[in-house]
């Protein structure tokens, strides 16, 4: 057993990477996300086989490919619903979902709701770019309302920008963080915390989009360290993201106690007999 | 006037002379350049007045579309691939309720595998919608589609759909001659609903119908685009007097005269096959073309017309109705039926896959010799396939198929050195 640990112990993060070279333009945010979550497995000391990630389309959705654990590239939207039916059939992977602001709240947002609501217990890690990268750079649900740089809304989307963590929290995900790219460290860090806790953990991640919005470069030195721990109270929870400008980073906000879904089947090894007898009125 | 322009942007501006008044769009490779000129063009007021809006998928675009619609308004959307399919229950809705709205399909496969390139595999999904479907040739042709589109819609209260291939004419650059708003405003009269959600006379769209109406309804549906090939042929003949060219219509035939082999094709790879045809003729070769600009509804009486002299009949198609073969083929079989010609179906160009002339020289002159399968597979690399049913033979669990087949032939691109 202990010889079984050391041997886990060995995987260091480049062993969750595969060999094929990430396409994302260079200065991507999510370059560091694929470093820091590839620590994460390694300090989670999990093998390989027993994690999977899941993703849908866009830019972040690539991770999958570029990791050495089971990878799943699926429909655009639908990663969660896909992570939903692989985490109830093989409840012992670790299962982590990748996405983005436009594959996770736009195409897919009817997902994430109720995904938060049945609090399966599997990660979500959204790279938040606040725009579409892959099909090069149109407004996203969190892009700000007065950003004219698409010519797919030509005035400025001029509609509230869509807030994840306020509508996780309402929807029951137990487990909310937000993380900057700008700092892989602390990102794998609270990575390692979303994957132990039971349930669904939505982690947020701010990841630069240098190409189509390179002002966000400049969100290494806008982050701040939010200044207060973690609340199990929902409510307080609600209040600090409510008055919350969106750049504090790299603290848990909130961790719920709600037991996560389980599938109502028992495994019984009684005959058939047995069970139909069971069911005589 | 005469411009060079990419064909996503000869489109865009024919669109905007059509003068929209609601045009709603979510981006999917390759018909995201068409709807971003658009937004461009509401943004610098060229196109007004006119609502554009960015909505949060293709299934809010069609929605979105289908409201405007009700609502009186011209309304145009694009989209291609994965989004078609994720509208289709709304496509389907539009067409049911009679709404002409207009609608790119940038032509491009459908997954799995993922796959961006062309074929027609999205917008021939869709066959059965209710919608109407033309192909265009070139990027004039897709043009001249759009605008002939808008008053053919909104004549028939139907919906259509024009395809232009993704990439080989979304991002071509070609020359086009582009009409006047004149010439538009002249050929395109102001849009007339036959239903419309308006105050002054309150109205219901969308009843719920059982069996003894349903069947009278859907007919309605299928009459009224039958209606479609009569007006056609009147609407191009009219668009020429207007602009001078001709463009669109039901089929176009070359060199079709004696041809005892006849091609049958839809879009941009007519000219392909008519440069190829040209070289064959030039050698004796007795071949010719039948090039099908409306697929919805299907011209049989014309497809029969153009082929019923020919020995045999070679359907080269950019789709595949996995477990029969070919889709175009099932139907120019039925305009051909009872006629004693061999109609071959040739699966070509799927996911992209170039449709060079030198295969097509091959595949005409073999099929000629009536030398080919009844359902071929152009350069298909059938080692490839043995070697991954071998592998599937071999052991149960063999995994995943796209993976194992592209690691097969060498071009898994992102690969470090």
């Amino acid at each position: 057993m202990e010889a079984a640990v050391a041997e886990k112990r060995k995987l260091a993060a480049k062993d969750y990477k595969s060999d094929i070279k990430p396409i994302w333009c260079p200065g991507c945010g999510d370059y560091s996300v694929l470093n820091a979550l590839t620590r994460a497995l390694a300090e989670l000391a999990l093998r390989p086989e027993e994690v999977a990630v899941v993703s849908g389309i866009g830019c972040s959705s690539r991770i999958p490919a570029y990791t050495s654990v089971y990878g799943f590239h699926g429909v655009h939207g639908r990663a969660l619903p896909v992570a939903t039916g692989l985490k109830l059939a093989r409840p012992e992977l670790t299962v982590l979902v990748t996405s983005g602001d436009g594959d996770g709240f736009s195409i897919g947002g009817n997902h994430f709701l109720h995904a938060c609501r049945r609090n399966v217990d599997i990660t979500y890690i959204v790279m938040d770019n606040q725009v579409y990268g892959m099909t090069k750079g149109q407004a996203s649900p969190t892009t700000a309302p007065d950003w004219e740089g698409s010519k797919l809304t030509p005035e400025g989307t001029g509609i509230n920008p869509f807030q994840p963590l306020v509508v996780g929290l309402a929807s029951g995900a137990n487990f909310i963080a937000r993380v900057s790219a700008s700092d892989p460290i602390n990102m794998a860090k609270i990575i390692v915390e979303a994957v132990r806790h039971p349930g669904f953990s939505l982690v947020q991640i701010l990841s630069p989009c240098v190409t189509f919005r390179p002002e966000q470069q400049e969100w290494r030195d806008i982050v701040r360290t939010a200044v207060v721990d973690y609340t199990d109270d929902a409510a307080r929870a609600a209040r600090r993201l409510m008055t919350d400008d969106g750049f504090n980073v790299g603290k848990v906000l909130y961790k719920g106690s709600r037991p996560p879904f389980k599938p109502e089947f028992e495994v019984t090894d009684g005959s058939i007999a047995e069970l139909e007898a069971s069911f005589v009125i | 006037m005469l411009k060079q322009m990419e064909g996503s942007r000869a489109v865009a501006e024919a669109v905007a002379l059509c003068r929209p008044e609601v045009i709603c769009a979510y981006p999917i490779s390759p018909q995201t350049h068409i709807v971003e000129a658009l937004g461009e063009f509401v943004k610098d007021g060229s196109l007004a007045p006119c609502e554009f809006i960015n909505v949060e998928s293709e299934f809010a675009a069609m929605s979105v579309a289908i409201g405007s619609s009700a609502a009186g308004a011209r309304t145009y959307t694009a989209t291609a691939s994965q989004g078609l399919l994720f509208m289709a229950e709304a496509v389907y809705n539009a067409s049911g309720l009679g709404l002409p709205i207009v609608m790119t399909v940038a032509n491009r496969a459908i997954g799995a595998p993922i796959n961006i390139w062309n074929d027609h595999t999205d917008a021939l999904s869709q066959r059965d919608s209710g919608w109407l479907q033309i192909f265009a040739e070139t990027n004039q042709e897709a043009l001249d589609l759009h605008i002939q589109g808008f008053r053919l819609a909104e004549e028939l209260s139907l919906p259509i759909m024009v395809c232009m291939d993704g990439f080989i004419l979304t991002h071509a650059y070609e020359r086009v001659d582009m009409p006047t708003q004149e010439q538009v405003d002249a050929y395109l009269p102001k849009y007339e609903p036959r239903q419309v959600l308006d105050p002054a006379e309150p109205v219901s769209i969308g009843a719920m119908v059982g069996p003894e109406a349903f069947m009278e309804v859907r007919y309605l549906a299928h009459a009224k685009q039958m209606e479609a090939l009569k007006l056609i042929p009147a609407y191009a003949a009219e668009f020429k007097s207007v602009f001078g060219r001709d463009s669109g219509g039901l089929v176009h035939t070359y060199k079709a005269d004696d041809a005892e082999t006849m091609v049958v094709a839809m879009g941009s790879v007519l000219g392909t096959i008519k440069d190829t045809v040209d070289e064959m003729r030039a050698a004796g070769h007795k071949i010719g073309v039948l090039g099908i600009t409306l697929f919805r509804p299907f011209p049989i009486a014309q497809v029969r017309a153009a082929l019923q002299g020919a020995q045999r009949v070679v359907v080269l198609e950019k789709s595949l109705a996995v477990g029969l073969g070919g889709i175009l083929a099932t139907n120019v079989r039925m305009a051909l039926s009872a006629l004693p010609i061999d109609v071959y179906t040739v699966v070509a160009g799927i996911g992209g896959r170039p449709i060079t002339m030198r295969s097509l020289h091959g595949l005409f002159r073999r099929a000629e010799q009536d030398d080919i399968d009844a359902v071929t597979f152009l350069d298909l690399n059938r080692a490839v396939v043995d070697k991954q049913l071998d592998r599937e033979r071999a052991k149960r669990r063999s995994g995943p198929a796209a993976e194992a087949m592209l690691r097969d032939v060498g071009v898994v691109a992102a690969k470090l050195a």
